[in-house]
């Protein structure tokens, strides 16, 4: 049961705070957990922090700070899943979630606690059940555009190329009941990968690891069947084999308590009866790790040449890029830590859309896209101050400076999966009356989680 | 806007409320009110608009009455008076054809919290609870919660508890967890809701039709209930069967919690659900959300206590990614370290090899001091990972690797070999850098160990008890085969599966302990430091260990909280000041080293205030400590010339028999190890 529940922004200030019980100190609380959360030492972990008898448990979402108090030893997956689910249903509400929109509709925020919590117990977060009570309009900054480029992320990915999805279509606010229904009737259906790996110095690959969901968002006014159909090859657990190629294996699956598995087994269909009106849900969770399909999308190849004498510091990075030629890259950057106080950079880029820079003691090397297929080089030359050691001899001569690395790649893989999961076909089993078909958008998108490459 | 002064902007917006202008036009309107909210938030007291703001209540706009009434929770408090006035709308509102406006009403009058309002809500709740949208029936259900709690201590009204177990019966899922709780808190006294065999099994009949939210509670709300017969308990446990596969985290754990504790007689069946729960323990250790992962990897930890093999095949999923916290990062080394095995050791200690040079000097330690921790197991593959470090010549990185190599040969004497061997190579390297002074240390025998140190290390031969304390320092060479201060034996899943998905496991338990006695004596200084922090030098001491520590000076409730150092004059006049509360003599033969003593003493949180030289004869201590309570201890240590017998007087501030009992405990066993040690 909760007691209290606030967000701040990232400085501390309360935007939203409500007290569900008034059975705790009051409203200071709220400055208090910033104080305390401010002042905890490194190595200790700030998810749950207790004072006075009662309990501190927070998320971190979008630069906001969604925090509850509870003085009762509660289940922490709970109550954090709780909070996971208040930020995406406020984002929802809100178009999206930050300290500007928050503040923009403080109304609409309050009625939606209202309804979600009641004595500090959970009452229910659907958005189709919560729709009905929620009377308030997202207060949204600027109207919606088509072309708005500005969003990032999955959707920002996809508008560079030339067949867009309407960008910001999928972040506008879910509507209230009463607002009209004009809008288009949209479904959007993503396939969402995070690759997460570790390569060691000598090029052996040590860790791969996919996290994968399937997202659905329907926009849809009136609801009936859905159906999802999947690679007819996607195999669960280590021992499944179907059809006669390789197969497209995951280690685990979960699904959405609403999806109907009855062709599953059969034809790799997922059925679905979406509620009525504008539904967010994640439809299916699945990892793998160590086996992959496909080649891995980069590769690096670093060599470094330091002079411990001079302090002269030479790094070489060769990055390829494994996709098939037709796929590419975007938004990639290498960011590599390097020894402390480096002071100057040279650098000679192999193609003139890079950047590189150095910031916050690492290398930052920028390259908007990468084609697949395809190798790009930097050569970059530092000077590393501090005493000068002493000629280096025994066991420090070929370690390279204390500090260089490891080095770690983000990137955006548009129309990729990296388990090779596709989804074959979206079908939805009735026609709204009067309208036009509904548009349907089925993307497929990986980004790196952790992609690490020793030096 | 320019700055306000709170006065200024109540003045203001008191104007706008009365404006009629602004009361006839409805977006207006519901824009100053939303101003008043705003305000709220952002702490300013507008209880000065309370009046405004109950006549801007009865309006047909809902979004309206939504904010007026979320204000009117708000200062209802501060002004009951005014707040009575808003009582009669709300009534009104409470018959309201619409639901949304019926429930609306009672919720927040329920939740005005002040006196008086009791006899007002009382019938609307009762007419809530049959009312005929499940909606209304929701709020009221809750609503007979709060009217309980605001009547304080009130005894429990059996008519409204009876009807509300009926309506555990209700169409309406929420309605069924609402009730729950509402019984759970209304009987609190009794001990909460009874979950019988109906009532259970009802419940269990009823989880697909609830959400996540309930699922999660209902879980809960079972584990107190006690199966009668086997046949029953597994008919159970494969009703709950699906529950360990839902997508909800919260759920999963939840089941698996109450799987634990009903098959507590069945330790394969624990085992089996350990193995299901890793796959979405695992998935939410590489979640997204860093929260999430280290509450999963706190969990982890739990379930290796027990079956110390259960992720070693699974050891990848714990390697940091650069990005990550650093308490997710020191978790996940924790972990790696509870995981090893024959199989993985080489790569976990590759990767914790290269943890060490991290740029993060907190984060390089904690690495190091893993690897001198698996060391006790494969003792030649970390000493020479270690020793290749001191070849870095980093100042932090050698400090840390000396430090590990010395708790090595004293917690792990079969080690001292290679450790030795190890040295010669880069004893010059040592020397070199700034830190030798901690390099003897390694080379020399342990009785030149450093005073300090070796109360310590004393200490720690406590917890393996007095037999093998006089092996090791009896025994001019170490009995090699003597493996010191090992892993405890594997706990039982029963140990902690009560602790299972709760916060036990992410404050840790010893932090938990402080936290659960803090809030029972309503008496906390919440800046102490943490109890576990007497253990000096962490990294001797793993986790396990450090719990166990804090259990033996800890026995019946008694917690000496560390560096509360008197003053001599203080204590003295304290000392006179008090009489002595309990007197003691203890066998005691022979010299000894009275730093030992000291040493010995501060590792249990009993700090020396004065001392006579060693052997000077009367020879006195005085000493003092005091409990998380605040409660002192001061005593006096005496030998007096040709006597065989220490005399121990015991003074107290607060006269508590039972923590001066366990404070006398601790005393003499610290003083009768001492003495077994030197004998």
């Amino acid at each position: 049961m909760i007691s209290q529940f606030f967000i701040l922004s990232s400085k501390g200030d309360p935007l939203i705070y409500k007290d569900f019980r008034g059975d705790s100190g009051g409203r200071d609380v709220a400055e208090l957990f910033y104080r305390k959360l401010t002042g905890l030492p490194g190595d200790e972990s700030p998810v749950v922090m207790h004072h006075h008898g009662r309990h501190f448990i927070h998320i971190r979402h979008s630069g906001l700070y969604l925090v509850v108090t509870t003085s009762e030893n509660v289940s922490p997956f709970s109550l954090l899943e709780l909070l996971s689910r208040l930020a995406t249903l406020l984002g929802d509400y809100c178009g999206s979630l930050g300290e500007g929109t928050i503040s923009r509709n403080v109304a609409l925020v309050y009625e939606l606690l209202d309804e979600v919590l009641d004595y500090g117990y959970v009452q229910t977060t659907s958005t189709e059940m919560l729709r009905n009570f929620i009377q308030t309009e997202a207060v949204v900054s600027k109207p919606f555009s088509l072309f708005d480029l500005s969003s990032v992320g999955l959707f920002g990915a996809e508008t560079q190329q030339s067949k867009v999805a309407p960008s910001s279509a999928a972040s506008r606010p879910v509507l209230s009941s009463r607002s009209d229904q004009s809008q288009k009737n949209e479904v959007f259906l993503d396939v969402v990968e995070r690759l997460s790996v570790l390569i060691a110095s000598n090029g052996s690959l040590l860790k791969v690891d996919v996290q994968g969901e399937i997202r659905l968002k329907s926009f849809l006014p009136s609801g009936s069947e859905m159906r999802i159909g999947l690679t007819e090859e996607f195999c669960v657990g280590k021992s499944e084999l179907r059809g006669y190629g390789p197969g497209i294996r995951v280690d685990e699956v979960s699904f959405h308590s609403s999806v109907n598995l009855d062709e599953f087994e059969s034809h790799r269909i997922l059925r679905l009866q979406p509620p009525q009106g504008e539904v967010r849900l994640t439809v299916m969770r699945y990892q793998l790790s160590d086996d992959l399909p496909s080649p891995l999308p980069f590769r690096l190849f670093p060599s470094v040449q330091w002079d411990r004498g001079s302090g002269r510091l030479q790094v070489y990075l060769k990055l390829r890029c494994d996709l098939l030629s037709k796929s590419q890259a975007l938004n990639v950057r290498l960011h590599l830590p390097l020894p402390r106080g480096v002071v100057s950079l040279s650098q000679e880029l192999s193609s003139p859309e890079q950047k590189a820079e150095l910031a916050e003691g690492a290398l930052r090397w920028d390259l908007p896209r990468v084609q697949g297929g395809s190798q790009l080089s930097g050569l970059f030359q530092m000077d590393v101050p501090g005493p000068p050691g002493p000629p280096s001899h025994g066991l420090s001569t070929s370690a390279s400076p204390l500090g260089l690395g490891p080095a770690s790649l983000s990137f955006e893989l548009p129309r990729h999966t990296c388990s090779g999961l596709q989804v074959r076909f979206l079908r939805l089993a009735f026609r709204p009356c009067g309208n036009a078909n509904p548009h349907k958008w089925v993307r497929h998108l990986s980004h790196s989680d952790a992609y690490v490459i020793r030096i | 806007m320019p700055y306000l002064g709170s006065e200024d902007v109540v003045k203001e917006l008191k104007k706008a409320l009365c404006n009629p202008h602004i009361q006839a036009d409805r977006l207006r309107y519901r824009n100053v009110i939303q101003r008043v909210i705003r305000y709220m938030t952002q702490g300013l007291d507008m209880s000065g608009v309370f009046m405004e703001m109950v006549k801007a209540s009865a309006t047909v706009d809902i979004v309206q009455k939504k904010l007026v009434y979320l204000y009117m929770c708000t200062y209802a408090p501060l002004k009951p008076d005014l707040a009575l006035l808003a009582i009669n709308t709300l009534c009104k509102d409470c018959s309201d054809p619409n639901p949304m406006v019926r429930g609306l009403a009672l919720r927040s009058m329920c939740s005005l919290r002040m006196p008086g309002v009791q006899e007002y809500i009382q019938q609307p709740i009762l007419n809530g609870l049959r009312d005929k949208a499940s909606y209304v029936r929701r709020v009221a259900v809750l609503g007979c919660a709060k009217m309980h709690n605001l009547h304080g201590d009130s005894e429990v009204d059996g008519a409204l508890v009876n009807e509300l177990y009926s309506l555990l019966r209700d169409q309406d899922p929420i309605v069924v967890v609402n009730c729950l709780r509402s019984l759970e808190e209304i009987l609190k006294q009794e001990g909460g809701v009874v979950i019988n065999k109906p009532i259970a099994h009802h419940l269990l009949n009823r989880m697909s039709k609830l959400d996540q939210w309930g699922q999660a509670e209902v879980l809960n709300f079972l584990l107190r209930y006690q199966p009668r017969s086997e046949e029953e308990l597994f008919d159970i446990l494969n009703l709950l069967d699906s529950f360990l596969k839902s997508s909800s985290p919260g759920v999963v754990m939840g089941a698996t919690k109450l799987f634990l504790i009903l098959a507590k007689m069945f330790p394969h069946v624990q085992t089996d659900v350990l193995v299901r729960v890793k796959g979405p323990l695992l998935a939410a250790c590489s979640s997204e959300s860093r929260e999430l992962c280290f509450v999963a990897l706190c969990h982890v930890r739990q379930i290796l206590h027990s079956l110390p093999g259960h992720f070693s095949s699974h050891y990848k999923k714990f390697f940091c990614s650069y990005s990550e916290p650093h308490y997710i990062k020191l978790q996940k080394v924790e972990v790696l370290c509870e995981l090893v095995n024959d199989e993985n050791v080489q790569q976990v200690l590759e990767e914790l090899r290269g943890y060490c040079t991290d740029v993060s000097a907190d984060f390089a330690q904690a690495a190091i001091f893993a690897i001198g921790g698996i060391a006790r197991t494969y003792t030649d593959q970390c000493v020479q990972i270690l020793t290749e470090l001191l070849g870095l010549r980093q100042e932090h990185i050698t400090t840390v690797v000396v430090q590990t190599f010395r708790d090595l040969v004293w917690l792990c004497p079969q080690c001292t070999e290679a450790v030795c061997q190890a040295l010669p190579g880069c004893e010059e390297n040592i020397q070199d850098s700034e830190v030798d002074c901690n390099s003897p240390l390694l080379l020399e025998e342990e009785k030149d160990m450093a005073v300090r140190d070796r109360g310590l290390f004393y200490y720690r031969l406590l917890l393996v008890g007095i037999d093998e304390v006089k092996r090791i320092l009896c025994s001019p060479k170490s009995d090699p085969t003597l493996g010191l201060l090992e892993d405890p034996a594997e706990r039982p899943v029963n140990s902690w599966a009560s602790d299972f998905n709760t916060l036990v496991p992410v404050y840790g338990k010893a932090h938990w302990a402080t936290i659960s006695k803090c809030q029972g004596a309503e008496r906390c200084d919440p800046e102490l430091p943490k109890t576990s922090s007497f253990a000096a030098s962490g990294p001797l001491i793993p986790e396990e260990n450090k719990e166990r520590v804090q259990e033996l000076p800890d026995s019946g409730a008694l917690m000496l909280v560390p560096n509360r150092q008197l003053t001599a004059d203080y204590f003295e006049k304290t000392w006179l000041s008090l009489k002595v509360a309990h007197q003691q003599v203890l066998p005691w033969r022979g010299e000894f080293h009275p730093d030992t003593l000291q040493m010995a003493l501060q590792v249990v949180n009993i700090q020396t205030i004065a001392m006579s030289r060693a052997g000077s004869r009367p020879w006195k201590a005085y000493l003092s400590a005091q409990d998380d309570t605040g409660c002192l201890f001061l005593t006096e240590l005496l030998l007096e010339p040709g006597n065989s017998e220490m005399q121990i007087s015991v003074k107290q501030n607060e006269a508590r028999t039972e923590t001066l009992n366990s404070f006398i405990s601790v005393l003499e066993t610290v003083i009768g190890t001492i003495e077994e040690i030197k004998s």
